[in-house]
């Protein structure tokens, strides 16, 4: 195992550097012209700005030394830029990381959480109706554009029933919680502000659900595999034998194990969660890094998408590491590598 | 350890899921194919009042610009299904064909190929796709190009397992020793035992990227207005929010595509590899 932990950490730069270089790829891509996607079309006529466009990315020089540049400015944490904010990418990504991080920890919890139970209903009723009802929800999940139910269910909620607030994460009166970490509901309860934390909490319920509803069948789906294979294993007739309560054999001797192999696809479906937010947070006007992205890509705005898809990538990577290895330390049966 | 169970009669391919995914698949290609011929109104024309809620003469109401949401949502499907097909082609023969060099070749060629893979599956997908769409420029093409590169590394992961695995069998031993050549080895004794699971994943990612095509063009990358393309037209509904109509249809239609594709995906892999059933 620290055979296998040594090699990831020592791949993990190597990868970013792979991300960098398809970044810096991306950007000659674009429009076949490297300038494109630094200067706004308007500004290209300006001679100054073009020319300090070039000395700064260094495109006056040979396409080695630009990529040297290049990296040299991402490692000083300069992403350009942006177009359309007139702001540097990384200032507005660090602003809005907090709301995406929010939005995405509570679509996780709730993933994980339903998904865990529809997976262990689904085991337990196998091939009944219950098991087909929660296969069937768990797929429609995964199945449906979470740009189409977030509509939808926010018509629905918020519009016709009028139960659950509209876009946004607080109500128009709402001022905002004192910042600490920039996440609403944890700020207002540090500051001991109970209404706004509530406020804040209705506003999360309907993205945090739809974007859960997409990983929800992922994580179910393996979680009704492994407790499907737990359960046939001796040790748990041995335990029913030993007149063991079902909820016990269910929860405390198979669920545990089952779990162990979860723990690899809450960190993989933390890939989808990135992919959903995008989307989600552009129905749910959430002001987060996603709906920064699409409004970006919708102005062609090309040193914001860049920068964005160069921290996502980044937060995947880590998302992935944190998660093999803690898969490593979880089941010490598993010798990787 | 539980022994395996006596093999009684196989499953069987049809059940239920696959037969309704078929239908679903079915019945949306043949929209595809035959809806100009059938369809109530052209995509494109002006029908009525605008933002009329669905009636008895517009099943799904009309758009902001009077066209009828009904049929736009019918032609959505001859954009959605061709530029799945184009893109899970073109992905599976591009990342099969350098996977099964990987894994057939080994050394330095397994290398590059595989440290490639690697860096664009770094990438949250969408995000990838949103990258490369919009520096090569808004547009149905490119959003397609843009989704053969997020995809084909799947497939490479994929086809070179499959070709390691299979290479050590004692059959390609033998056809080694009866002296055949390295393309023969690879064309004839080992690639046609290596298509399973690839093509179980192929069906299950049909509906995946039918979800990424809409999805990049409800986010403007995609398909322009005024095609009749699901992703813009929820793109269009979410602009006239009260008129929930305008996006019901497109979202319906995706969402049945989608599910239909997952159901023939489950129902392929219970039927091809019962191992992972």
């Amino acid at each position: 195992m620290f055979r296998h932990v040594v090699r990831r950490l020592i791949a993990m730069p190597l990868l970013l550097l792979g991300v960098a270089s398809v970044a810096f790829l991306l950007s000659h891509l674009t429009r076949g012209d490297p300038l494109a996607s630094i200067v706004p079309e308007r500004q290209m006529s300006n001679p100054a700005v073009v020319e300090a466009a070039k000395r700064r990315w260094g495109l006056d020089r040979s396409l080695p030394e630009q990529y040297v540049v290049y990296l040299r400015n991402l490692l000083a944490g300069d992403l350009g830029t942006s177009f359309r904010t007139k702001r540097a990418v990384a200032t507005d990504i660090g602003e809005r990381l907090p709301a995406t991080l929010e939005l995405v920890l509570a679509a996780m919890l709730v993933g994980t959480f339903s998904g865990i139970l529809l997976g262990v209903v689904a085991a337990h009723f196998r091939n009944r109706s219950l098991d087909h009802g929660a296969r069937l929800f768990a797929l429609i999940g995964s199945s449906i554009p979470v740009f189409w139910s977030g509509l939808i269910l926010l018509f629905v909620f918020s519009v016709v029933l009028g139960w659950l607030p509209g876009p946004g994460r607080l109500d128009a009166r709402t001022a905002a919680p004192p910042f600490v970490t920039g996440m609403y509901t944890i700020d207002s309860l540090l500051a001991g502000d109970l209404r706004t934390f509530v406020d804040a909490l209705y506003h999360l319920v309907l993205p945090a659900f739809v974007l859960g509803w997409a990983v929800m069948g992922i994580i179910s789906r393996l979680v009704r595999a492994s407790m499907l294979d737990v359960l046939s294993q001796e040790y748990i007739l041995t335990a029913r034998a030993k007149g063991a309560g079902e909820r016990r054999v269910l929860l405390n001797h198979a669920l545990r194990n089952a779990l162990i192999p979860t723990l690899t696809i809450v960190g993989f479906s933390f890939a989808y969660l990135i992919t959903g937010a995008v989307l989600t947070e552009t129905v749910f006007t959430w002001p987060g890094i996603g709906s920064y992205a699409v409004d970006s890509a919708r102005s062609l705005d090309y040193p914001a998408i860049i920068g964005v898809t160069i921290v996502g990538a980044a937060a995947f990577l880590i998302a992935n590491l944190v998660t093999d290895l803690a898969y490593a330390f979880a089941n010490p049966r598993i010798r990787l590598g | 350890m539980q022994l395996a169970p006596p093999a009684t009669a196989a499953p069987g391919w049809l059940t239920l899921p696959v037969m309704v995914g078929g239908i679903v698949v079915a019945f949306w290609v043949v929209v595809a194919l035959s809806v100009e011929l059938w369809s109530p109104h052209a995509p494109l024309e002006m029908v009525a009042r605008r933002l009329q809620p669905p009636s008895a003469d517009h099943l799904l109401g009309t758009d902001a610009l009077g066209r009828d949401v009904l049929s736009r949502t019918l032609h959505g499907a001859r954009h959605s299904i061709p530029i799945a097909v184009v893109v899970v082609i073109a992905a599976v023969t591009l990342g099969a064909l350098l996977g099964a060099g990987a894994g057939f070749f080994g050394g330095l060629v397994d290398d590059a190929i595989m440290r490639l893979v690697d860096v664009t599956l770094a990438f949250p997908p969408v995000l990838l796709a949103m990258a490369v769409a919009a520096s090569l420029g808004p547009g149905l093409e490119n959003a397609a190009i843009a989704m053969i590169i997020v995809w084909w590394p799947v497939y490479a992961r994929l086809m070179r397992a499959q070709v390691l695995e299979v290479k050590e069998r004692e059959h390609v031993e033998a056809a080694i020793a009866g002296g055949a050549g390295r393309f023969r080895l690879l064309g004839v004794h080992i690639l046609p035992l290596c298509w399973t699971p690839v093509l179980i994943n192929a069906t299950m990612d049909f509906g995946q990227v039918v979800l990424l095509a809409a999805s990049l063009s409800f986010i403007g990358l995609g398909a322009l207005p005024p095609t009749p393309e699901w992703g813009s037209m929820i793109s269009d509904g979410a602009v006239h929010f009260y008129q929930w109509w305008i996006a019901f249809g497109p979202g319906l239609a995706i969402l049945t595509v989608v599910l239909g594709f997952n159901f023939l995906g489950d129902g392929l892999r219970d039927y091809l590899d019962p191992r992972t059933a």
